[in-house]
C-alpha cells in the first residue's frame, strides 16, 4: 500500500469514528419510514411468555367476566394500544363480558379508544355490544395500589360511578360483582407505576386474580420473573404485541410496526459494528505509530 | 360534540403534527421551537392531570359527599355521620398545601408522614410476599426437565440449570461480608457476568421501546397527517 493510500484509509476510519450523530439519525429515520410504504407485516416465532398468555386466555370460558385494566397514557400507545386492541377483539370473539378501568387518568380513555377500534373490526360487524350489559368502562380512580387493595374488598365503593357518570349499582353487568374475587380473569396493559407490579402484588398474590399482562419494552425485564405462577403470561414491547396478534389470530398494527423496528435495529447494529471496527483499526495504527 | 366536527379534527391533526415536528427538531440541534413544544407539553400534561384529579377524584369523592352531608345536617333528615370522616383527608390535604406558606410550612410534615407511613405499611407486606417469598418459591424447581411421557428435555434442562447457576452466582456477588477472592471470588465474578447480561437485555429492550415511540409518531405523521401510507 502506498503512503497516499494509507493516509486516505486512515482518514476514512477516523472520520467514521467522529461521524456526526445526525447522519445516524438520518439513516435510522429512512429505515423507519420506508417500511411504511411497503405494506408488509413481519411474522415471527411466538415466544414462550406470549404463548402462555394466549393459552391462558384460551382457557377462560366463553361469556366470562373479564377485567381489562388499561394503565397507560398516549406516549406508550405504539407498543400498548395494539395489545389492548387485540385483547378486546379476542374478548369480543369469546363473548366475554368486559369491565374496563384505568389507574392512569388517560387509561380509561385509551381503553375506550381500543374498544372502539376492536368493535369496528369486520369480524364483529354483526355484533352490537351493549354498554352496561356486555361491557362497561369504570373510568379512572386515583390512589394507585390502594385502589386495587380496595377493589379486593369492595369494587362498588372504589368506583362509585362509571366513566359516563352512571352509579355502578345501576349498571347490569356490575350486579353481583362485589370484589376482585367475582372476576373470572384479568388482562393488565401497563406502562409503569401503578401497573402490572401492583396488580401482581395486590390483585394476584393477595386476592387470587388470574392475570396476564402486556408491558412496555422498558418494563419487560422487571416483569419477566413474575411469569409462571404469578403472571399466567406476558407480552413485552412491540415484539410482544406483534406476537400476541399472531397468537390470538388478529393481525394488526404491531406486526407492521415490527418491520420498521427490525430494519432500524439492523441499521443501529451496523453502526455499532462499523464504529467498533473503526475503533480497533485506528487503535492499531496509533500503537503502530 | 363540537370536537368531533371534521374541521376541528383536521385542525387538531395539524397542530399535533407541527408540535411533533417541533419536538423531533431537537435531533438537529437544540432550538427555540423545540423549547416551546417541550414547555407546552409539560404544561399541558400537568394541567390535564390537575383537571382529571379535580373532576374525577376531588369533586366526586371529597367535595360532593361532604357538601351533601352538611346539607342534610340542617335539613332535619337522618344525618350520614360516616361521611364526615372525609374531613380528615380534607384537613390533611389542606395541611399539605400549607407548605406554600413559609410560617406554616412545618404543618405539611404531618400529612407527609401519614403518606410515607401508609405507603410503607401497605407495600412492606406485599413486597415481602410477592417479591421475596413468591419469587423464592418460583425459583425452587428441579434442574432436570422431563416431558409427560418421561422423556428427557435437554434444552429445558439447560435453561433450568442456567437459571439456578445464575441465581446462585448473582447472590454470591451481593454477599459482601466475605472478601471476593479464591473460589468464592470466581463465583461472584460469574455473577457479575449474569448481571451484565441482564442489564444488556434491559438496555436492548429500552432501545426497542424508544424506537417504538418514534415509530408511533412516524405512523401519525404519514398516516393521519399526510395520508401517504396505510
Amino acid at each position: 500500500m502506498t503512503a497516499t493510500n494509507d493516509t486516505a484509509t486512515r482518514t476514512v476510519w477516523e472520520r467514521l469514528l467522529t461521524i456526526d450523530r445526525r447522519i445516524v439519525f438520518v439513516f435510522v429515520g429512512i429505515a423507519l419510514v420506508v417500511p411504511f410504504f411497503l405494506g408488509v407485516s413481519q411474522k415471527m416465532p411466538v415466544s414462550r411468555e406470549v404463548r402462555m398468555m394466549a393459552d391462558a386466555m384460551e382457557r377462560v370460558p366463553d361469556g366470562a367476566l373479564v377485567l381489562i385494566s388499561t394503565d397507560y397514557d398516549p406516549p406508550t400507545t405504539p407498543e400498548l394500544q395494539p395489545m389492548s386492541v387485540v385483547c378486546m377483539k379476542y374478548a369480543l370473539k369469546r363473548k366475554w363480558r368486559v369491565v374496563i378501568c384505568g389507574l392512569y387518568p388517560m387509561g380509561a380513555v385509551q381503553g375506550n379508544i381500543a374498544w372502539d377500534i376492536a368493535v369496528r373490526d369486520e369480524q364483529f360487524r354483526d355484533r352490537r355490544p351493549v354498554y352496561g350489559t356486555d361491557y362497561v368502562n369504570l373510568g379512572f380512580q386515583s390512589g394507585n395500589e390502594a385502589v386495587i387493595q380496595k377493589m379486593g374488598s369492595d369494587i362498588h365503593s372504589t368506583f362509585t360511578r362509571d366513566y359516563r357518570g352512571t352509579p355502578i349499582g345501576e349498571i347490569p353487568i356490575m350486579r353481583g360483582v362485589t370484589n376482585l374475587g367475582n372476576l373470572d380473569f384479568m388482562v393488565n396493559v401497563s406502562s409503569g407505576y401503578p401497573g402490572t407490579r401492583e396488580w401482581v402484588q395486590f390483585g394476584v398474590d393477595r386476592f387470587g386474580l388470574k392475570m396476564v399482562a402486556g408491558n412496555t419494552a422498558v418494563q419487560t425485564t422487571e416483569m419477566t420473573p413474575y411469569v409462571g405462577k404469578q403472571l399466567l403470561g406476558m407480552a413485552g414491547g412491540m415484539r410482544g404485541a406483534a406476537e400476541l396478534e399472531q397468537a390470538l389470530g388478529f393481525p394488526g398494527k404491531a406486526g407492521k410496526y415490527m418491520v420498521c423496528q427490525s430494519v432500524a435495529h439492523v441499521i443501529v447494529i451496523a453502526f455499532i459494528v462499523i464504529g467498533n471496527i473503526a475503533y480497533f483499526a485506528t487503535g492499531r495504527r496509533r500503537r503502530g505509530d | 360534540m363540537w370536537m368531533d366536527h371534521p374541521g376541528w379534527v383536521v385542525f387538531g391533526t395539524w397542530v399535533a403534527a407541527l408540535l411533533t415536528l417541533g419536538i423531533i427538531s431537537f435531533l438537529y440541534r437544540d432550538n427555540p421551537v423545540y423549547k416551546f413544544c417541550e414547555a407546552l407539553f409539560v404544561g399541558l400534561s400537568a394541567g390535564y392531570w390537575f383537571v382529571s384529579y379535580f373532576w374525577q377524584t376531588l369533586l366526586p369523592r371529597q367535595w360532593d359527599p361532604l357538601a351533601d352531608a352538611f346539607g342534610v345536617l340542617f335539613s332535619g333528615r337522618a344525618v350520614p355521620w360516616g361521611e364526615f370522616v372525609l374531613l380528615i383527608p380534607a384537613t390533611l390535604g389542606i395541611m399539605m398545601l400549607l407548605r406554600l406558606i413559609p410560617g406554616a410550612g412545618w404543618l405539611s410534615r404531618w400529612p407527609l408522614a401519614f403518606v410515607v407511613g401508609f405507603t410503607a405499611g401497605l407495600r412492606l407486606i406485599t413486597f415481602l410476599q410477592s417479591n421475596a417469598i413468591a419469587q423464592l418459591h418460583n425459583s425452587v424447581q428441579p434442574v432436570l426437565a422431563y416431558d409427560g411421557s418421561g422423556g428427557f428435555l435437554l434444552w429445558n434442562s439447560f435453561n433450568l440449570l442456567l437459571v439456578t447457576v445464575g441465581t446462585f452466582a448473582g447472590l454470591f456477588y451481593f454477599f459482601f461480608s466475605k472478601e471476593h477472592k479464591g473460589a468464592f471470588g470466581r463465583v461472584a465474578r460469574l455473577g457479575t457476568w449474569f448481571l451484565m447480561v441482564t442489564f444488556g437485555a434491559a438496555f436492548g429492550y429500552t432501545v426497542m421501546g424508544r424506537m417504538s415511540l418514534l415509530i408511533g409518531r412516524i405512523d401519525f405523521l404519514l398516516v393521519n397527517w399526510l395520508h401517504v401510507a396505510q
